[in-house]
């Protein structure tokens, strides 16, 4: 059914119960990121501790469980980084995904790795972490195209 | 006396030894046989394309319309065949009324820029809640340029255009233009063109269809339908990419300014002034796709041999089929109910989102589309992000419905 282990148990259930998912009244930061391709949307609240690090991450995401579970990885993973630690984090995520090139990845995101093999799902994956940068940065979330 | 046993050929099988002629369908994806349910974004081709396409390359080619030699004056006769076969095929009384275009979307983009042109503020374009973006936006583009006005005529939610609110529509008389699918891409909704068309003339308006669906499964008639004008696109037809028509009556083309000018499309030409070439020359500035249009020709020779009774046929007896089978996958959903519904099923599943469906049905070698189907204001009227679509073609056959409806079965249990 599912070769390539694209949607492994772990993916299946953090997209059915994330644990992340929440309210964002009163972040100190709010990003998102929208996929007009499929209608998926992604908003991230961030609030900072008081050295200025991430302190909770919460999502509220539509979309498929790759777009899910992403945003729940996400939200978890940003938790006690620096800020730009954690744009970091998510770039180095987007260029493995694109490139396959593996600049220090956190090794729970290699669940989504099978996704170099469906090229036109990364957006789906990458997009909790755009919306996370934007949160941080207040910059606008890009979106991705679509024809 | 014997008398011979009356033998009933099934249609969905009276068209299988066509497969043979598509070669891509002899492929494989991810080591499956694939199964190809996205026919309605385009269509597969049938070697009788390809070859014309390739011989026409190999041993009869030049531009059009220009050259004073043995190639030129053959190529731009078979060309000019095609407007024919064209004319032959949706019952145009001219064939001059058939101008090529890029596809359907440039079409109806000729007709928002050119017929759009000679209208004025005050009035009005009519659409329908199911509309692709092809026949939404370039009028949106019109209504901001001239400052007509844009109207959308609702649809019930089993999917079909609520002919009275069109009606009110264009009650008013302020209304140019009424432009509507003929087949819903999403819903598969076959519209009833004839009385749209009636409602329209009835109000002084004109209409628009776009057939790039319809004309893939059943006949076209444009006088009996009674419209104004017809678009349609090779590559859903069996032909190439880079092919369209646009059909309209020939005294509203006789009367609508050009759309690009260029070589071809003119009469005469100073560095004063220019004088515009009769139709169809008129809207073909430029080269044009020569080699496509051959080859959209051979697809419409390949499909009047099989014969639109045929494919129309199978087609009913496959969507008939299918939606039961579908209705069997747990906790799917097919998206609309509409009067009379062409080759085209949308669905949701409940608890699996329409892009992992096709992701898994792929990896099983199923192709279909997910996605809003460039018609995101219909998925907002359905109260839908995203569907998961199959579409079927003359190649489709039973087994493939099969190989879907248990797919989406093992897919759901996947997720719950
Ligand atoms: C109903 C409908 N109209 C218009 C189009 C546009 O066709 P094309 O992209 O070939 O111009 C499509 C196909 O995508 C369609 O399904």
């Amino acid at each position: 059914m599912d070769q390539d282990g694209l949607y492994q148990q772990q993916v299946i259930e953090r997209a059915r119960t994330p644990v992340h998912a929440g309210p964002l009244e009163g972040a100190t930061g709010r990003g998102e990121g929208t996929n007009p391709m499929c209608g998926d949307r992604v908003r991230v609240g961030v609030w900072l501790d008081g050295e200025g690090r991430i302190g909770t991450v919460r999502h509220q995401a539509r979309g498929c469980a790759i777009c899910l579970a992403s945003a729940d990885m996400m939200a978890e993973l940003a938790v006690g980084q620096e800020q730009s630690g954690a744009v970091m984090m998510g770039r180095a995520f987007t260029a493995l995904l694109q490139t396959g090139q593996d600049d220090g990845v956190r090794p729970e995101l290699m669940v989504f790795a099978p996704l170099r093999q469906h090229r036109s799902r990364i957006r789906c994956a990458t997009l909790a972490w755009s919306a996370l940068e934007a949160a941080l940065t207040g910059a606008p979330a890009e979106d991705s195209k679509d024809g | 006396m014997d008398v011979p046993p009356v033998v009933m050929i099934d249609p969905i099988d009276s068209l299988r030894d066509r497969r043979a002629d598509f070669p891509i369908l002899g492929e494989t994806v991810h080591g499956r046989p694939l199964v190809f349910l996205d026919s309605a974004a385009s269509a597969q081709k049938p070697v009788q394309v390809i070859d014309a396409m390739g011989d026409a390359m190999r041993t009869q080619y030049a531009n059009i319309h220009r050259g004073l030699h043995w190639m030129s004056e053959r190529t731009t006769d078979v060309y000019e065949a095609v407007r024919d076969q064209v004319a032959g095929l949706i019952g145009a009384s001219a064939r001059e009324e058939v101008i090529f275009t890029r596809n359907s979307t440039e079409a109806i983009n000729l007709v928002a820029y050119s017929f759009g042109s000679m209208m004025r503020p005050g009035q009005a374009v009519v659409i329908s809640e199911m509309e692709h973006h092809a026949n939404l936006v370039p009028w949106q583009m019109l209504r901001d340029r001239t400052g007509i006005e844009l109207r959308v005529a609702p649809i019930t939610d089993d999917g079909d255009i609520e002919l009275d609110a069109l009606e009110r529509l264009v009650a008013d008389g302020k209304v140019a233009l009424v432009a509507v699918t003929h087949m819903s891409n999403v819903l598969g909704t076959v519209t009833p063109a004839r009385q749209i068309a009636d409602i329209a003339h009835a109000a002084g308006a004109r209409v628009l269809f776009d057939g790039s669906q319809f004309v893939v499964h059943r006949r076209v008639d444009v006088q009996a339908i009674d419209a104004d004008f017809y678009t349609f696109t090779g590559h859903k037809l069996y032909g190439p990419t880079g092919i369209g028509v646009l059909w309209g009556r020939r005294e509203l083309l006789d009367a609508m300014p050009p759309f690009m000018g260029g070589g071809d499309m003119i009469s005469s030409v100073t560095f004063e002034r220019s004088t515009w070439a009769n139709v169809p020359h008129k809207f073909e500035a430029g080269t044009p796709a020569i080699i496509e249009t051959i080859g959209l020709g051979a697809a419409i020779s390949y499909i009047e041999a099989i014969g639109y009774e045929a494919v129309a046929a199978h087609e009913a007896a496959l969507v008939e089929y299918a939606l039961p089978r579908l209705a069997e996958v747990p906790g799917l959903h097919v998206v609309g109910a509409p009067a009379e519904r062409g080759g085209v099923i949308s669905f949701t599943m409940d608890d699996v989102h329409p892009h992992d469906i096709a992701t898994l049905l792929d990896r099983n070698g199923i192709a279909v589309r997910a996605g809003h189907h460039c018609a995101e204001p219909l998925m907002r009227r359905l109260g839908l992000s995203a569907t998961a679509r199959a579409s079927f073609a003359l190649y489709t056959t039973r087994e493939e419905v099969d190989a879907l409806a248990s797919t989406l079965t093992q897919i759901r249990g996947f997720f719950v």
